[in-house]
């Protein structure tokens, strides 16, 4: 993917672009609001990873809305130093896609990053979805692995959903509390990992190939392999 | 001063007016009776005068005095202005005299006038009264105003010198009250209320520089001796990484207790109150109850749910589940293995009370007491994960909403009393 790093902070933005260099994106970095502006404007990039307050008269939130003003759809992801639920707020209603407050984990900023980047074009609904053996439909809000129906809570069919569309794709745990449970404050417990493993349980009873795995220190994925 | 010249002025008009007319009426005479019917009607006029006001003088042509009892035609009254105003020395006394000049044809001559001493001393009179009436006002006013002053000062005075003891960093300070309900008072309890706040929000910014001080060095010390003694003894690569990634799930650690503490001085500060709005809550405890109630299970712990359809409040969602979840948290932390947690909910007349009721060792009352002080732990909880800023947090949500946080036994006289938490908040 080709990203663009707005970021003031030289540290931090050398730390981020190298991540995701690594991670075998291409990245753009401009030190403040102006040339990132000019750039984002200009160029056509996957992501945006802005950070919300920046030097030079443009700020993330003025950035955001010039774009979304001149019709550039660019998915955006806010870093901010800024944690009250206020800040939060109006930097998605600026046109913002996702935030994530600094201090973070490179892990979990990839996984946003990625989840942005893929993000199924929203014109095409899907009704189903299949990761191996595994299918989920939509309509019908049924799981099936192997042609083997598998009773599964509305929760988890969430759950389950997210990581589906985001297969082969790391999604944390922090993503999952805030797309399939709608909170946005961090319990400080393992209720998550709780969820999952009881899914992970209910997938794998009888199969002798796991689908979700867990990635250390980040998060969890479903993948065919 | 309209005063003056509205009375002064007047018998200024009343006197020409007189003179006027006594000299219009000669004037007809002479007109039809002609020169000597004047003088004749002068010393008419002159004999019935008791006040001895009129002035007359009437010349022939030749100067000879006809009629009148001015002695002299005035050398003022050869001028331009047929009105003029002269000294008089009558009787031994100064006087003055308003003057009217006529010529009558022929080349007789005419002066009608009057005295105009009892004018004269009446305005002087009046002057004199307006005068004094004007500096006793003055007076009064000036007396006034200093009362009125010394009166406001003596109300202002307490205000001043709080505000003032407030400037120069004395918080505790308020306005005294008269108990007299006045607009004094008023000013006096808006700003009583208003210093309250103030001091209310410096205890939360105290609060967190204290936390700061206190309970984030120490975390902080830790992770840097941890990191500082893996740099000197670790002697494989593998030891050094385990470190390196254990300093990093310390300073996750300190963050999150940061933001805690941030969360809590937000909600204390009251400034979410813009987020509040009419929510029901029994769906969003369902999915807290869901949440939760995996981790119970996996704990081979019981979640036992007992919630109304609804439960309507006007409140902020976001925070209110956070304290649910703070509240669970707890419980299912406190609750021993088979033990059982209930979360329940209920709407009366005046209030909505959430209830997490868990059978854990429960708090003695001492420890109750100061369960919601940032970073509290009771001796018994000090083994147990956890920052010591859930119930804070609790604490400040219910304050927030209005409402207040109660605890007490599950079952007070069991040996394991156990802990409920009962948030009750203001019905919508």
């Amino acid at each position: 993917m080709r990203i663009l790093l707005v970021e003031d902070d030289a540290e931090v933005a050398r730390f981020v672009r190298k991540g995701l260099m690594e991670a075998g994106h291409t990245v753009e970095h401009a030190p403040n609001g102006r040339d990132g502006l000019f750039m984002a404007a200009s160029e056509q990039f996957d992501v945006l990873v802005l950070d919300r307050m920046l030097p030079g008269g443009v700020d993330g939130v003025r950035l955001v809305e010039t774009l979304r003003g001149q019709g550039n759809r660019t998915p955006v992801l806010f870093l901010s130093a800024l944690n009250a639920v206020d800040e939060r707020v109006k930097g998605l209603k600026a046109g913002g896609d996702d935030y994530l407050t600094k201090p973070f984990a490179f892990a979990e900023l990839l996984a946003r990053v990625e989840a942005l980047g893929r993000r199924p074009a929203a014109e095409v609904p899907t009704t189903r979805l299949k990761v191996a053996d595994l299918e989920l439909d939509l309509l019908s809000r049924t799981v099936t692995r192997a042609g083997k129906k598998i009773d599964v809570q509305p929760r988890e069919f969430r759950l389950l959903e997210h990581l589906m569309r985001h297969a082969g794709q790391v999604v944390t745990r922090t993503m999952l509390l805030e797309k399939v449970w709608d909170y946005h404050f961090d319990p400080q417990t393992n209720v998550i990992d709780v969820h999952v493993s009881r899914l992970r349980h209910k997938l794998d009873k009888g199969f002798d190939k796991p689908l979700i795995h867990t990635v250390r220190n980040a998060g969890y994925m479903i993948r065919a392999d | 001063m309209v005063l003056w010249w509205n009375t002064a002025g007047a018998l200024d008009r009343q006197v020409d007016a007189a003179i006027r007319a006594d000299a219009t009426a000669l004037v007809e005479r002479m007109s039809v009776r002609g020169i000597p019917a004047v003088a004749a009607a002068i010393e008419d006029r002159m004999a019935v005068d008791v006040q001895n006001e009129t002035l007359y003088l009437l010349l022939a042509p030749d100067g000879a005095r006809l009629a009148g009892n001015l002695s002299a035609w005035p050398s003022e009254a050869s001028g331009e202005f047929p009105w003029i105003r002269i000294p008089l020395q009558r009787d031994g006394a100064v006087s003055e005299a308003r003057l009217f000049r006529l010529e009558l044809g022929g080349g007789h001559r005419l002066l009608v006038g009057r005295d105009v001493a009892e004018k004269l001393r009446l305005r002087g009179l009046l002057s004199e009264g307006i005068a004094w009436a004007a500096s006793a006002s003055a007076a009064f006013a000036v007396l006034g105003a200093w009362l009125l002053r010394r009166s406001l000062e003596r109300r202002l005075n307490p205000i001043y010198r709080t505000a003032r003891a407030i400037s120069a960093g004395d918080l505790t300070r308020r306005v005294p009250l008269s108990e007299r309900d006045d607009e004094f008072d008023k000013l006096g309890i808006t700003m009583n209320a208003m210093l309250d706040r103030i001091a209310q929000l410096m205890e939360g910014v105290r609060g967190v520089s204290d936390a700061i001080a206190h309970d984030l060095r120490t975390p902080i010390a830790r992770a840097r001796a941890k990191l500082e003694e893996s740099l000197h003894a670790a002697h494989d690569e593998d030891s050094l990484r385990a470190a390196v990634e254990q300093g990093i799930a310390d300073l996750d650690a300190i963050a999150r207790v940061f933001q805690a503490v941030l969360r809590i001085a937000e909600v204390e500060a009251g400034a979410r109150r813009a987020a509040f709005a009419p929510t029901d809550l029994a769906p969003v405890l369902a999915d807290i109850a869901e949440l939760y109630g995996a981790s119970a299970e996996a704990r081979e712990q019981h979640l036992a749910v007992d919630l109304p359809e609804s439960l309507d409040l006007v409140g902020d969602r976001d925070l209110l589940a956070q304290a649910v979840v703070n509240l669970l948290d707890n419980a299912l932390k406190f609750t021993p293995e088979g033990g059982t947690v209930r979360l329940s909910a209920r709407l009366s007349e005046a209030h909505a009370e959430i209830e997490v009721a868990d059978d854990g060792p429960g708090m003695p009352d001492a420890d109750r007491r100061r369960a919601g002080e940032r970073f509290f732990r009771a001796d018994a909880a000090r083994t147990t994960p956890g920052s010591g800023l859930g119930l804070s947090l609790v604490r400040a949500v219910a304050s927030l909403h209005r409402g207040e946080l109660l605890l007490r036994d599950t079952h007070p006289d069991a040996a394991s009393p156990g802990l409920t938490a009962t948030l009750r908040l203001p019905a919508a």
